[in-house]
């Protein structure tokens, strides 16, 4: 126990301010993004992970996202194991044929207001697997999507600069 | 016939050291497979091609002392197109699993099969689970979206109170017909969908594709680019580790080991991005060797990162160590003995902590490895406290050849691509972190794929995890099925 100690001492806080959106929200810093959050939900956002076939290294990047640099989970955002408690779903992958079933189940058990994020360009446009019989190509040819974040995978900078960016504009509409 | 005089009467084939091919008459292919297995040799992959690449064929790849043979048996077109191939799975259990595969894909039926699809699920019907009968148990259903940020499966546990009686599997939910994808492919570009069959292992998939089309190709790849890609290997094991280990204290109710080894790995990707360009590294193993090079100042950072992670590994695996409560969830969990292990043909990582000291590199050293001399490490004991003993040892090897890497990385070119093939045949061969992967690659008309197939380890391992869990409670299944931290992707295809 005290090693664990002296080691938690001696790391101390490695976590970074989240990166900015776009160039015009360089001030934003932790708290103000939190506050944010809260004022737009009234509690955390509640984020639901459904891999509708990725390769996986999305998942990894999206996992990164709890680290103690990343820190996801000081910034208000919490991965919540049922859809019916979700505000937001995260959907990686091409969609499987094999997944369509579940992807739209895990759709209709969110509750209205929802987000969908098709992470990755696999969720974005059917990226490397295309579209064939058993891959179904992007998110949205299955379900309805309200953003895509681009990337093979997407870095987390790049995860939390998005889910930003989709947060501000639910709350403008 | 034993198994030597089978390589004899191959024919080398291009790519990983050693390989060769013999094409099998009918009645010859249950007999290599019973001349290896009664060699106590390994079955790493079968597959199948269809027609429209030339006669549908079956394949399985032998690793035996001295070498990979691979056995070809034609289906023909022509009165035997309806007849079925004899099946290994009394011979090799784990081959089930591939032959449903072969069927849903290529249409190739094994004689004795199980009749249900496996990576095919079809429109309809539900699934026959095998169901156990008895008073008090239920049934369990599980995914296959499951709680936490994994891949997608379906699990059927059958239970009397919380103890597991029977786990099924169900998977092929990730199937997105890669090999069929891969046909759509130019070889020269085929790397990229490759690293992409399970991400968590891009390096080693896509050396092991690169391998087989330089294999091919008969294309030698400079020193410089073969150690480079190993640095990439080596990493790529060191970060899997590192967020495994993490990953099991969490599972076995230690936060604090999920933050310091998942800043370890942050600290690892961000290396690897400075120094490579890349977090994840799915885009540097490319035809001819890397595509990226490493400066002296890349280098550095990799060498000073890799120096504080191996360091900071040791004082967190003392921490594990003595920790009661670790100690308590991973000691007797899920546990896999040597003869289990060796009757089911448990491999890679988790085989090497139930006795099945395997390891390609060491066994089949492909260059760089024969002049790195990488060390073997290996337990018994077969339960979760031994598969994170091995991912400690592991990464403090991986770690050290790091070192020696980029200490010994000759100079030189770190590419030279490779001139389009027509018409070639190579396998590649690597030992990723979870296992060994192998490709297996057929170059056609104007350098197009014509056929290929990528094997990943967990097809070995899945179906031993339904056996580990046997007597396990349900609340143990997500460290143990951790521990073991198989791909549904790779499997899928
Ligand atoms: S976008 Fe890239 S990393 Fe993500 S699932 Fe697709 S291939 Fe994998």
């Amino acid at each position: 126990m005290l090693k664990t100690l002296q080691k938690i001492r001696r790391v101390g806080c490695v976590s970074e301010p989240p990166p900015a959106a776009s160039a015009a929200a360089a001030a934003r810093e932790r708290e103000a993004l939190q506050g944010r959050i809260l004022e737009i939900l009234g509690r955390a956002l509640c984020i639901r992970v459904v891999d509708a076939g990725s390769c996986n290294a999305c998942e990894l990047e999206i996992n990164a996202l709890g680290n103690p640099i990343y820190n996801i989970e000081g910034l208000g955002v919490r991965f919540v194991a049922s859809p019916r408690h979700a505000d937001l779903l995260l959907v990686t992958g091409p969609v499987t044929r094999n997944m369509r079933e579940a992807l739209l189940r895990t759709y209709e058990a969110t509750p209205d207001p929802k987000l969908v994020v098709a992470v990755g360009d696999c969720a974005a446009t059917g990226g490397v697997f295309g579209e064939s019989g058993e891959s179904l190509g992007r998110i949205s040819n299955v379900i309805p999507v309200d953003a895509t974040i681009a990337g093979c995978p997407p870095s987390p900078t790049r995860l939390l600069a998005g889910l930003l960016t989709v947060i501000e504009a639910a709350r403008g509409a | 016939m034993g198994h030597r005089a089978w390589f004899d009467r191959g024919r080398p084939i291009g790519g990983a050291p050693g390989a060769r091919l013999v094409r099998a008459g009918r009645g010859e292919w249950r007999a290599i497979a019973e001349d290896f297995a009664a060699a106590g040799a390994r079955l790493l992959a079968l597959w199948g091609q269809g027609g429209e690449a030339g006669e549908p064929t079956v394949f399985a790849a032998y690793d035996a002392a001295h070498g990979l043979l691979i056995a070809a048996l034609g289906c023909g077109a022509g009165d035997d197109s309806s007849s079925e191939y004899p099946g290994l799975q009394d011979l090799f259990p784990f081959a089930a699993r591939m032959q449903r595969a072969v069927r849903d894909l290529v249409g190739l039926r094994a004689s004795a099969m199980d009749p249900r699809p496996w990576l095919r699920h079809g429109d309809g019907g539900d699934y026959p689970f095998v169901r156990v009968a008895g008073d008090g148990v239920h049934e369990i259903p599980v995914g296959p979206v499951h709680a936490g940020i994994i891949e997608p499966g379906h699990f059927r546990f059958s239970v009397v109170g919380e103890k597991v009686l029977r786990l099924e599997q169900r998977l092929g939910y990730a199937h997105k017909d890669i090999e069929r994808r891969f046909r759509e492919f130019d070889a020269l570009e085929g790397h990229r969908l490759a690293a992409r069959v399970s991400g968590d292992s891009a390096v080693a998939y896509a050396w092991a594709y690169c391998q087989a089309l330089e294999g091919a190709s008969k294309h030698e790849i400079p020193p410089r680019a073969a150690w480079l890609r190993a640095l990439a290997l080596e990493l790529e094991r060191i970060e899997n580790h590192l967020g495994d280990l993490g990953a099991l204290g969490n599972d076995a109710g230690f936060a604090f080991g999920l933050t310091q080894f998942s800043r370890l790995k942050e600290q690892v990707l961000r290396a690897s991005e400075t120094a490579l360009g890349q977090r994840y590294l799915l885009d540097a193993v490319a035809p001819g060797g890397m595509r990226v090079d490493l400066s002296r100042s890349g280098a550095a950072v990799l060498a000073d990162t890799v120096t504080a992670v191996a360091a900071e590994s040791i004082e967190l695996r003392s921490i594990y160590d003595e920790h009661a409560g670790l100690r308590d969830r991973f000691a007797g969990a899920g546990t896999v003995t040597p003869e289990l292990a060796a009757r089911l043909g448990l491999t890679g990582l988790a085989g090497r902590a139930s006795g099945q000291a395997q390891d390609l590199r060491i066994d089949r050293p492909w260059a760089p490895y024969d002049r790195l001399g990488p060390a073997k490490c290996g337990a018994t004991g077969g339960d979760v406290a031994a598969r994170v003993e091995q991912r400690f040892e592991e990464l403090a090897e991986s770690c050290r050849l790091v070192g020696r890497i980029l200490e010994g990385l000759p100079a030189g070119e770190s590419i030279a691509p490779p001139p389009a093939c027509e018409d070639g045949f190579g396998v590649g061969l690597v030992e990723g972190w979870r296992g060994p992967v192998l490709v297996a690659l057929s170059i056609g008309e104007a350098g197009r794929i014509r056929f290929c197939h990528p094997h990943d380890p967990s097809w070995q391992n899945w179906p031993v995890l339904e056996h580990a869990i046997i007597g396990n409670i349900v609340p143990d299944f997500p460290l143990i099925n951790k521990s073991f931290n198989l791909s549904y992707s790779g499997h899928d295809l």
